[in-house]
């Protein structure tokens, strides 16, 4: 049953089409200055950063929803844990910090995982009874225990050090971009554990317990000071890029800057910008073409082999859980990286940012907009809808303001504009119950 | 499959935490009826005539296919697998698009009517699977069976309850906990609860024990004797052709014989090519 | 006197505050577990559907109050309760006509129908934000206490005090009532029956007659008043803040597959499970370990988790739960 006007085959020039156009509002923004855009480049460009972050998120949610239909509802979770990467690898050590208790926390964390692992053999080797199930629980009681009593005491030691501008671990003062991986290999770990649990059961139950993951993995970084200063936060990052101050003092900068017509502020935001968005489309253009590579391979076409009919890939001997789980894990870590590549570019760790609206489901708005299950319809979708959530904010006010006109000044007039900032809320509903309606496979259709 | 579903494949539809596949439908519940015309003269109680269509927009799986059944009788459909047997019931029941031919029941034509208007029409249609409500009591089931009355429904409670003793015993506990055989009396004493002027049945007896076979069978007996007609899908292509007025052997959608069953019984091309000797 | 002691304060700051929480889980679970059950997808706008009510309702109660209505020692928001339920009640129906609908009639995939339930949930969030913004908001006036510490010293001469807000006896006696109405219509009524049958089994209703349209149109009206009392049993008891209403998502969605999605008796056990659970574990236990042993002196505050945790305990009895039993405490329709 046709529906909608999707039903036919697409012209290749379906998404360079779409890629330009998206193109000419980033340049729109950066030059034309009125009631819809800024007019500055330095506006456009940042945009665009945070857009390309959201790309290889989305990137990563398209790897597991479009290539093996998982259903991951705790982005929030794994951006904010590779988000922790940065701080973890580039921060300078704290003083006092690591040997305030620094071994201690890694023996109870170490003790605490033990535990786990004890009681998950236990359950397995043990026969089954009264005995193995008070095994097991005796096991999970005394670990907790111990773990307790070597954790606290060193977390009380950490966080007395210097509160006011540490009382935390700190860092290991590696160059900020090995943190990109790290924090990708953070999420996966993350990721294998959840997807081990909610994988294996008869029945998946990704949904709910990535929404739980998710939020536990923020309540950390939020109340665990020792590990990133929680809702303190952790500010001044180390860059892998020049910083604005020093390069307004460089007279060589100085003067390329003024033969372009720019004052040296507006150039050094601009230089600085487009340097992370070199970088970024480095890693997006490379995970892209792993990506794909990846989908051509026999490992990709046995992944939607899975996706498209799961009995029969069973009848056929192929382990569909394992391949859940890689793909679920590999996902994770994408999105990890691009959690850690955005703490770079702020420079900064609020772990309270962190919401799953915008960093859960406007994701899923961008996935499902670009086309699943297709890499390049993610990039424009995240892109796309990143510029709209953000031009949102500006439009709806003014779009309030045109339709509130005749209305008499006046107490609900005021109110209506005050809480127009919320209309990109009720846009970006809109937008994603428009496009299942009439556009299920998005923007830019899986082939 | 919609657009929507083709767009996201198979996708997600796994995760239980989510979506629930368990007991959705299939029938298209918003199919309007057209308006029902008079019948022919002479016609039997319930008649599926020169029948040709099959589902959706697919091939035809029925070839003018007709099928009748007259007041107080039994009347079966046999055939070898995949000759279209359920499916001439479904064109029966309005479930399927019928491009020629018409369904005319007691001097009315209904062709037109949907399944749902057919049920208020006098059908009582028992499908081959999930024909019962699971989770309910099996007098709750009943009480379903019963939705569209508003008079009094505890005569055909009894009625049913009578004619199934065995489920009678059970009236309160979940029809999903039933044996296989009392799930299908269940699910037969639902359609009863209608009071229907014709019961069609879909295979009553498919994976159930010989001996429970042989006891539906009894009871299917006893409520066509009772002067409820019966039109019937049947597996057991012999058992049935034994308790048949009427049998109807399809072949690839099409009547290839039709007689009483005892005549069928005696005709050597059906036992030679069907009945296996 | 120690014992009773401990009993006091047991009462006080756990059994009296995780029955009351239980109760806004378990009508939380409840609607969630229905629509689960008849409509057969995750309603992740559930939560945005009990902020929407609850903002609804206290404008109303806002109303009451500036025209000086109230209802003496009750909440005021107890009378607008009913129009709060059936605005939200509105609401629903609409966005059924207008989204879910079109992918119900045409059988499409129950994911899709998630997928339509995250736009609505944005539509909604943003919806409440246009309506009372996003502060936090208090709206319960009345008779703040039905039993205050110092009046229950004084009466029982006991160093521990207990105290029953106004909130939590009202959410109590409302959650049963509302409870009770529910499985009455459920397993009394014909139209409770037919809603039964559909979720069971929609064929078979639909060829006993029974219009699924109606069907909907009424699980729609149920889950919405279910949302609407909870949000507001949730705001009296709390206060109203829109986004805590979307995190309370996660510990009723628990609630709900604890007990066996598409049940509503396991909705109801869920919600009691997560909600005393999460009370038990981020309770400090000091005090009643003092009452109870009082030799001992223990170093911390016999807390097992942070409060900030709490959203992890619901977590981990969802995990357990669905290891040991995987069709949930009460069997689910769900595998």
């Amino acid at each position: 049953m046709s529906t909608n006007r999707q039903a036919t085959a697409h012209s290749p020039w379906r998404a360079p089409i779409l890629f330009a156009a998206l193109a000419l509002l980033f340049v729109l923004e950066g030059t034309v200055r009125n009631s819809m855009f800024s007019g500055s480049w330095n506006t456009s460009l940042a945009i665009l950063n945070m857009g390309l972050i959201s790309a290889i998120t989305a990137l990563g949610v398209n790897m597991q929803w479009g290539y093996a239909g998982l259903f991951n509802v705790g982005v929030v979770g794994f951006l904010a844990l590779g988000g922790l990467a940065p701080v973890l690898v580039a921060m300078p050590p704290v003083e006092g910090g690591w040997s305030a208790g620094g071994p201690r926390v890694l023996l109870s964390l170490a003790v605490g995982l033990g535990t786990l692992a004890l009681a998950t053999q236990l359950w397995r080797r043990m026969g089954k009874g009264r005995l193995r199930g008070l095994a097991v629980t005796g096991v999970l009681i005394l670990g907790f225990f111990v773990y307790r009593g070597l954790f606290d005491p060193a977390v009380t030691a950490i966080e007395a050090n210097n509160p006011a501008r540490h009382g935390n671990l700190g860092g290991l003062g590696m160059p900020v971009m090995l943190s990109w991986v790290v924090g990708g290999a953070f999420a996966a770990a993350a990721a294998w554990a959840v997807g081990k649990v909610a994988l294996g059961l008869r029945s998946d139950y990704l949904a709910i317990a990535t929404l739980g993951i998710g939020e536990i993995i923020v309540a950390v970084l939020k109340n665990e000071d020792w590990l990133a200063r929680g809702v303190k936060n952790v500010v001044s990052i180390p860059r892998p890029v020049p910083y604005e101050i020093d390069l307004q003092q460089n007279p060589a900068f100085v003067e390329f800057a003024t033969r372009w017509g720019f004052s040296a502020t507006e150039a050094s935001g601009i230089w600085v910008k487009i340097c992370y968005m070199s970088l970024f489309l480095v890693v997006l253009l490379v995970l892209i073409l792993l990506a794909e590579l990846a989908l051509k391979s026999p490992w990709g076409r046995m992944m939607r082999a899975i996706r498209d009919n799961e009995t029969a890939a069973e009848a056929m001997g192929k382990n569909v859980t394992a391949r859940h789980l890689q793909v679920f894990v590999l996902g994770s870590a994408v999105i990890g990286m691009a959690g850690a590549m955005m703490i770079t570019q702020d420079g900064l760790m609020a772990p309270v940012g962190y919401n799953p609206l915008r960093y859960t489901f406007l994701i899923w708005v961008m996935v499902i907009v670009g086309g699943s299950g297709n890499n390049w319809g993610s990039v424009l979708g995240a892109v796309l809808i990143w510029f709209l959530w953000i031009k949102a904010e500006v439009w709806g006010p003014a779009l309030i303001g045109v339709l509130t006109a005749p209305l008499p000044d006046g107490g609900l007039k005021e109110h209506l504009l005050d809480s127009s900032a919320h209309m990109r809320f009720i846009a970006m509903g809109l937008v994603l119950l428009l496009v299942l309606r009439f556009a299920p496979r998005g923007l830019v259709p899986e082939k | 499959m919609s657009d929507q579903d083709q767009a996201f494949g198979n996708r997600g539809n796994r995760d239980a935490s989510v979506v629930n596949p368990h007991g959705r439908g299939t029938i298209d519940g918003t199919r309007r009826s057209g308006s029902t015309g008079p019948g022919r003269a002479g016609d039997p109680f319930l008649i599926g005539e020169a029948m040709s269509g099959g589902y959706g927009r697919g091939p035809d799986i029925l070839h003018d296919c007709t099928i009748a059944v007259e007041k107080g009788q039994i009347a079966v459909i046999v055939g070898p697998n995949g000759a279209g047997k359920s499916t001439a019931m479904k064109a029966i029941f309005g479930m399927l698009n019928l491009r020629q031919g018409s369904v005319r029941l007691n001097g009315r034509d209904i062709t037109a009517l949907n399944p749902q208007d057919r049920v208020k029409a006098g059908m009582g249609f028992v499908p081959q699977v999930h024909n019962i409500f699971p989770s309910m009591t099996v007098e709750e089931n009943l009480e379903m069976g019963a939705f569209i009355r508003n008079d009094d429904i505890r005569q055909t409670l009894e009625q049913v309850y009578d004619l199934f003793p065995a489920v009678a015993e059970k009236r309160r506990q979940a029809a999903g906990e039933l044996s296989g055989g009392q799930r299908q009396q269940v699910a037969v004493g639902r359609a009863l609860m209608t009071r229907p002027q014709v019961l069609m049945l879909d295979e009553p007896t498919a994976g159930v024990s010989p001996i429970v076979m042989d006891e539906l069978f009894d009871r299917i007996i006893a409520i066509a004797r009772g002067g409820l007609p019966v039109l019937m899908v049947e597996q057991n292509a012999q058992q049935a052709m034994m308790i048949a007025d009427k049998a109807y052997v399809l072949v690839q959608g099409a009547n290839a014989h039709t007689g009483t069953g005892k005549e069928l019984m005696a005709n050597d091309e059906v036992r030679r090519t069907f009945l296996g000797g | 006197m120690d014992i009773l002691n401990a009993l006091v304060a047991f009462l006080n700051f756990v059994f009296i505050p995780a029955a009351a929480y239980g109760a806004q889980l378990a009508l939380g679970a409840l609607g969630v577990t229905l629509i689960y059950g008849i409509l057969r997808f995750s309603n992740f706008a559930h939560g945005d559907t009990m902020a929407f009510g609850t903002a609804i309702t206290i404008l109303v109660t806002w109303g009451l109050q500036a025209l000086g209505i109230s209802l003496g020692p009750l909440p005021t928001a107890l009378l607008a309760l009913p129009v709060g339920i059936a605005a939200t009640a509105l609401l629903v129906l609409a966005t059924d006509r207008a989204v879910y609908r079109f992918y119900r009639v045409q059988k499409a995939a129950p994911i899709i129908l998630v997928m339509a339930s995250v736009g609505v949930m944005f539509l909604m969030n943003g919806l409440t934000r246009l309506l009372i913004g996003v502060d936090e908001q208090r709206f319960a006036d009345g008779e703040r206490f039905v039993i205050n510490v110092r009046d229950f010293k004084a009466m029982t001469g006991l160093a521990e005090g207990l105290a029953l807000k106004t909130t939590q006896l009202l959410t109590l006696v409302i959650a049963i009532l509302v409870v009770w109405a529910l499985f009455w219509f459920l397993n009394r009524t014909k139209s409770g029956k037919a809603m039964r049958a559909y979720s069971d089994n929609e064929d078979l209703a639909l060829l006993s007659g029974i219009d699924p349209e109606k069907v909907v149109r009424l699980t729609w009206i149920i889950a919405a008043a279910l949302a609407t009392i909870a949000g507001v049993l949730y705001g009296l008891d709390k206060a109203f803040k829109p986004f805590n209403y979307f995190q309370i998502l996660l510990p009723i969605f628990a609630a709900a597959i604890v007990g066996g999605l598409g049940n509503p008796l396991g909705a109801i056990a869920g919600g009691f499970v997560v909600a005393f659970s999460e009370v038990a574990i981020t309770y400090p236990w000091l005090k009643i370990a003092g009452y109870l042993f009082p030799g001992w002196q223990p170093d911390g505050l016999l807390q097992l988790l942070g409060t900030e945790y709490k959203f992890a305990v619901s977590f981990v009895i969802l995990i357990v739960v669905l290891l040991f039993k995987p069709t949930g405490l009460f069997r689910g329709k769900s595998v």
